[in-house]
């Protein structure tokens, strides 16, 4: 079984974790001595292939075919098999979006291999070759490091804003290559019957460039529009806990941490938020984290830059209002 | 309908790094808190699911687990909300599993118990977090998988789910037999009642081996694995947090601005 070669990225046209998966991919391939290919499925996608090469992949594939315009993974999970017995990647890399996390357990089982999920660190074992997969577990509160040591390929989904692309180089050359689904609609068991995209308002979330989180503290949802307020004084988007979700102060949209969005801004204002581990591994690669919450034992403390310890709805109107003064 | 959930056994979520420390020799995270182990958050959301639709259509509903040590008063809970039937699955053949060698062994009693229209399973347990486990079932039985369900309504022959993706509305119809995954957005799982709690304590559950499931034991357990824990290990934290402080919490919300503008953070 302990053929395969090269390294293969599953990249995703729509999510700028393609661009990090063929960094990371990159780096990886180096040390092997192998080269990286990407492959990307999809319905009229074919122009972003060169896209790909300047980013850093050596070839892409691209499977082009109306029936995998959407993500479903009777279909992706079909060709992504075929395709790997057919080119034999020694690593598989998938993002750790929705996809990824639907199709990477699905893909691995059928090629009866192993997965690491939730990736953050990966590297080559300088002695064995294996591909050494670090990810968070017990809600981030440990780290594992994980290896595939027989099965081939050794597959692993990486988590968002923990990989660096690389810059774009478009004198970069490779070859595209154009390969048939070989598929019919009959290998799709289940059916999208509706399907609608939040059109966003304001800046994204997962791009902003300051975050105002809000938690369960909070308190309720109309306390939560008061972070609308400082996020537009700073130029940001609002996140929340998955507790603050859970108890419908914000959408679950805005969720931000392990089974939510992950995100980096420079600047990551973390309100009534206690900072549990599933929360900090969305939060954690942001460049300043500022912490404002009455509990002085809580554990965003630990994470955190600057902090207030104080009940925060006497804070932040003050602090918004600061801010609104200082940046005018 | 005849639904079959998996349920894991776990450390308690919410307990702090101070309640636990890695054996680094076994590889293993251990509990020094003293808190009792749980049902995995979204196993028991799974566990309401398959409640929610007993409620509408009827049918029976069989807790399937696979682990070792299990506390009895644990993994009873689902019977003691409403669920009909416990299954353990456990032998020495199943130690050192990692999720793809528990999803062959949850797959054969699967097999065994028979008749099902529906699977469900959480997205994740809180101690692995791989998320593997569902849909592994569903490759190894031949099955379609939906992950992430919020709401999950049947009809007839099939099944629709809602899945709870960020920034996005879908609806997905999957025919049965079929493996769901069910997210948080689904909603709180209820609270056994006392009446609940007093019928589970008269169910015993059905417990079955290796060779009672007719498994290959090389398909289980650290043989069937695929993947190898080299280290755990406990995150670095952050740096230091300074805290700023004013005669007032107003008077500190302000200096903090001011702390972020000289910073240039703002």
């Amino acid at each position: 079984m302990n053929d395969g070669r090269g390294v293969m990225v599953f990249g995703e046209v729509s999510e700028s974790i393609t661009y990090e998966l063929l960094g990371i991919g990159r780096s990886l391939a180096a040390a092997l001595g192998e080269p990286l290919s990407c492959v990307v499925l999809g319905s009229g996608i074919r122009d972003q292939a060169r896209e790909l090469i300047a980013f850093g992949a050596d070839t892409v594939s691209v499977v082009d075919d109306p029936l995998l315009k959407d993500y479903q993974a009777d279909a992706y999970v079909t060709v992504m098999h075929r395709l790997c017995q057919e080119q034999r990647p020694n690593i598989l890399l998938l993002g750790q979006t929705i996809a990824g996390r639907d199709l990477a357990p699905r893909l691995a089982f059928r090629l009866h291999t192993g997965v690491a999920t939730d990736c953050s660190e990966l590297a080559i074992d300088p002695t064995s070759r294996l591909l050494l997969q670090t990810r968070a577990c017990y809600g981030g509160n440990v780290r594992a490091t994980v290896v595939c040591p027989d099965a081939r390929p050794q597959m692993a989904t990486v988590r968002a804003k923990t990989m660096a692309a690389l810059a774009r180089d478009d004198s970069r050359t490779g070859d595209v290559i154009d390969l048939d689904a070989g598929i019919d609609a009959s290998c799709l068991r289940t059916r999208i019957v509706d399907e609608s995209r939040e059109t966003a308002t304001g800046v994204r979330l997962e791009d902003a460039r300051v975050v105002v989180a809000g938690g369960r503290g909070m308190g309720g949802a109309d306390a939560f529009k008061q972070l609308d307020t400082l996020a537009t004084v700073l130029k940001g988007a609002v996140g929340a806990s998955r507790a603050a979700c859970d108890a419908g102060y914000a959408p679950a949209s805005a969720q931000i941490g392990l089974t939510g969005k992950v995100v980096a801004p420079t600047l990551y204002v973390a309100v009534a938020i206690s900072g549990a581990s599933q929360h900090m591994t969305g939060c954690s690669r942001s460049k300043v984290i500022v912490a404002i919450n009455k509990d002085p034992a809580a554990n965003i403390f630990k994470e955190a830059r600057y902090g207030v310890v104080a009940d925060y709805r006497e804070v932040l109107p003050a602090f918004t209002e600061m801010c609104r003064e200082l940046l005018e | 309908m005849d639904i079959v959930v998996c349920v894991k056994q776990v450390m308690d979520a919410d307990t702090p790094p101070s309640g636990f420390r890695i054996d680094a020799r076994a590889n293993d995270v251990v509990s020094t808190s003293g808190l009792p182990p749980v049902i995995n958050g979204f196993d028991e959301q799974a566990v309401e699911a398959a409640l929610r639709l007993k409620e509408a259509h009827g049918g029976t509903i069989t807790v399937l687990t696979l682990g070792k040590d299990l506390a009895l008063d644990v993994i009873r809970k689902p019977l003691s909300m409403g669920a009909d039937e416990l299954v353990v699955v456990w032998d020495a053949a199943f130690e050192g599993g990692d999720s793809y060698s528990t999803a062959h062994g949850l797959a054969a009693a699967i097999r065994k118990i028979g008749t099902y229209d529906l699977i469900l399973c959480g997205r994740q347990a809180s101690d692995g977090d791989a998320g593997q486990v569902g849909p592994g079932i569903a490759e190894l039985l031949g099955m379609p998988c939906v992950t992430f369900a919020k709401s999950i309504t049947a009809t007839d022959a099939t099944v629709r789910i809602e899945r709870a993706i960020p920034d996005r509305y879908e609806v997905v119809e999957a025919p049965m037999p079929c493996v769901i995954t069910v997210s948080n957005e689904l909603g709180a799982a209820r609270y056994p009642t006392l009446r609940g709690v007093m019928a589970a304590r008269r169910k015993q559950p059905v417990t079955w081996n290796a060779e009672a499931l007719g498994i290959d034991p090389s398909t289980v357990g650290a043989a069937g694995a695929r993947t190898k824990v080299l280290r755990l290990f406990l995150p670095e934290r952050g740096g230091e947090c300074e805290l700023v402080a004013g005669d007032t919490p107003e008077q500190a919300g302000k200096r903090l601005a001011m702390k972020l503008r000289e910073a240039k953070v703002i």
